[in-house]
């Protein structure tokens, strides 16, 4: 039978095997992946400046971008795509709550650079390979 | 209870149930939001109701582990805590840098990142208090007579939680290192060192629940807290399947997250294997059903609910759905909400001195909040998977989508109140045992000999 002491080998060594491979593959995808696939060259100051009002605001409270967020509001990964520049514009300039379907997004009100600089934000979140995500829905008739 | 200073576990738990009753506030609050009545938008729009909720989930749950850390150290080192006196500060600092930062939540001061929203100047705060908690537990040990697995294993959870916490402050511009990081805390927690501190406080229930030899629970303590590092680390990879790195992912996190519930399961086999084990039963009836619950509960939410949707060939349809929130929800509660309920009913009558043990609002309060908690999921589970097969495989456009479902959150909130009276019958039996007790030293021991 097992005794206590292998019990706490066997703790101890997979925590710290498995610890350095995660490492190792966290480095990996520091160095070889993100820069490519997050298109890293533009990530300009707009897109910079575009991501702190996303945090400022807490936009992920309704929505998800990447799939992390809220479930309230839609999917922004590619809205760049799906809406476009001004209808994004709308949304974040108006006044008064947007509510396509009644369900109320809060009415920021912000000021045309502003909402440029999510336009950016968005666009290159629009960029980043996800790969696959999100799924293509099957078109059905 | 042995040592006068346990008793501050007390005023750590009342803490902790306060705040989870204003958490299901917000909780209604979204449900109500989802079926349609959003009239307090103005008020509390769904982002501040959300990171409220959450936060103060997170929060109660770790000023319950501290409070049951405060009575496990004592008792397993044989020493008092080093200053009774810190640890009343500790927990009025922590209690009043999370109500600050959930007040600022409604006025659009945070930090949007889920789970994370405290807002960077708090961050700091949180640090110093957690290094103070952290300073009383280790000198408190370090002075201990014995220094137990069972001890050794819950600070290293601690210890551990407290660094990891780290990585969640730095800031990046690149919004995949944002989350690439986000999860070095939000997974690592949940599926790795809170773990250790679960497995901490159930082998010490199990001790003295079941009274089953130290050695043996503690042998098996390894094996869990072993099987959980081995499949958990790796296993963060599931979050890495599509944010913007790598498809070794798929490969690592879809193999190592398929073997996190092996953990979850190996914990509910020890509970229940231990429980039959054992021949002398305590007479703290509902600590037995809530530590045998949490066991099993966890297994459920956490391991069956969780591996449902974790490899990458499922996880690309439910990704960032509602089928998330249904996990989320199971899986927290059995695990973490229900180890911090089980230490509470069982230490309760040991600082109080009083012996509810067996009360019929003690039982309603179980199976209420767990009847409820399972609708409430089943609620979560079936509006997810209408939404991903109405807007991920037929395209349906998402607000036509969640209007198709609003259904199901009328049966949600229904549940929800269920869940709620049950938490509400337990904060009752809380406050029917009355305050902690001197005269309750000594009498759990006296007891078991009788
Ligand atoms: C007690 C342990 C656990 C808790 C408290 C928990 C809780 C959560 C929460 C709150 C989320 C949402 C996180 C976010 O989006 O920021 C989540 C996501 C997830 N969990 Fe767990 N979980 C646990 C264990 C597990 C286990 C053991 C597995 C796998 C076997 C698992 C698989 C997943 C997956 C795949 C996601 C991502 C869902 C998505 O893509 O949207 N979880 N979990
Ligand atoms: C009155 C009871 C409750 C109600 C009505 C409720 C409702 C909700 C709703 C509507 C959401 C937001 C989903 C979205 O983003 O659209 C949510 C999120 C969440 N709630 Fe609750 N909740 C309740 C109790 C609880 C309890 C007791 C726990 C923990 C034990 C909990 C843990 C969570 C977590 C972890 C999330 C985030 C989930 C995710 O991001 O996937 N809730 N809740
Ligand atoms: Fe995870």
């Amino acid at each position: 039978m097992l005794s206590k002491s292998q019990a706490r080998t066997f703790f101890l060594g997979g925590t710290f095997i498995t610890f350095a491979i995660f490492l190792g593959l966290t480095w990996n995808s520091l160095v070889n992946e993100v820069p490519e696939q997050t298109n890293v060259h533009n990530l300009t100051e707009a897109v910079v400046r575009g991501k702190t009002l996303w945090e400022e605001n807490n936009c992920m409270g309704c929505h998800t971008i990447f799939g992390e967020g809220a479930y309230y509001a839609p999917e922004l990964t590619k809205v760049y795509e799906r809406r476009g520049e001004a209808y994004i514009k709308a949304t974040l300039m108006t006044d008064i709550p947007w509510a396509p379907r009644g369900r109320k997004m809060v009415a920021y009100g912000f000021s045309e650079d502003k909402a440029n600089d999510l336009v950016e934000f968005f666009k290159w979140v629009n960029e980043v390979d996800l790969i696959g995500f999100p799924p293509k829905p099957k078109k059905v008739q | 209870m042995k040592y006068k200073s346990q008793k501050v576990a007390y005023w750590f738990f009342a803490a902790a149930l306060l705040l989870l009753f204003i958490q299901l506030f917000y909780g209604f609050i979204m449900g109500f939001a989802h079926m349609g009545y959003d009239g307090w938008h103005n008020v509390f729009p769904f982002n501040t109701a959300r990171a409220v909720h959450t936060n103060l989930l997170v929060m109660w749950l770790l000023i319950g582990f501290m409070g049951a850390a405060y009575y496990i150290i004592p008792e397993e080192s044989q020493q008092e805590l080093v200053s009774v006196k810190l640890a009343y500060i500790q927990l009025i600092t922590f209690l009043a840098v999370g109500v600050a930062a959930v007040i600022g939540y409604h006025f659009n001061y945070w930090e949007g990142r889920k789970f994370l929203e405290i807002p960077r100047p708090l961050d700091w705060l949180v640090v110093v208090n957690v290094l103070t908690f952290l300073g009383i537990i280790l000198t408190t040990l370090y002075k201990g007579k014995k220094r137990t697995t069972t001890s050794l294993v819950l600070v290293m959870g601690l210890v551990f939680a407290a660094l990891l916490y780290l990585p969640g402050m730095i800031w990046f511009d690149n919004q995949t290192l944002d989350s690439f990081f986000r999860w070095w805390v939000v997974h690592l927690w949940v599926e790795g060192v809170w773990e250790l501190i679960m497995g901490g406080i159930l082998a010490f229930l199990l001790i003295k629940l079941t009274g089953v030899d130290r050695e043996v629970i503690e042998k098996w303590l390894y094996v869990i807290v072993g099987l959980t590092f081995l499949s958990g680390i790796l296993g963060t990879g599931h979050h890495y399947y599509y944010i913007g790195v790598g498809k070794i992912w798929h490969i690592v996190g879809g193999i190592f997250s398929m073997l996190e519930p092996l953990a979850f399961l190996a914990m509910a086999l020890f509970a229940v294997g231990m429980y039959r084990k054992g021949e002398k039963k305590h007479p703290n009836k509902m600590a037995l059903y809530w530590t045998l619950g949490t066991a099993i509960m966890s297994f459920i939410g956490a391991g069956l609910l969780g591996m449902a949707h974790t490899l990458p060939q499922t996880n690309l349809y439910t990704h960032g759905t509602l089928v998330t929130a249904m996990h989320g929800h199971l899986a927290f509660w059995g695990a973490y909400a229900m180890i911090v309920f089980s230490f509470i009913t069982f230490a309760l009558p040991n600082i109080t001195g009083r012996k509810l043990y067996d009360t019929v609002n003690g039982q309603l309060a179980f199976w209420l909040s767990n009847i409820g908690m399972v609708g409430m999921t089943m609620a979560f589970g079936v509006a997810g998977v209408a939404q991903v097969y109405l807007e991920r495989i037929l395209g349906l456009e998402f607000g036509a989508v969640q209007k198709e479902i609003e259904i199901h959150f009328f049966v949600l909130v229904l549940l929800a109140t269920m869940f709620s009276v049950g938490i509400i019958m337990f904060i009752i039996e809380f406050l029917k045992y009355g305050k902690p007790n001197d005269e309750a030293i000594g009498m759990e021991e006296i007891q078991l000999k009788a």
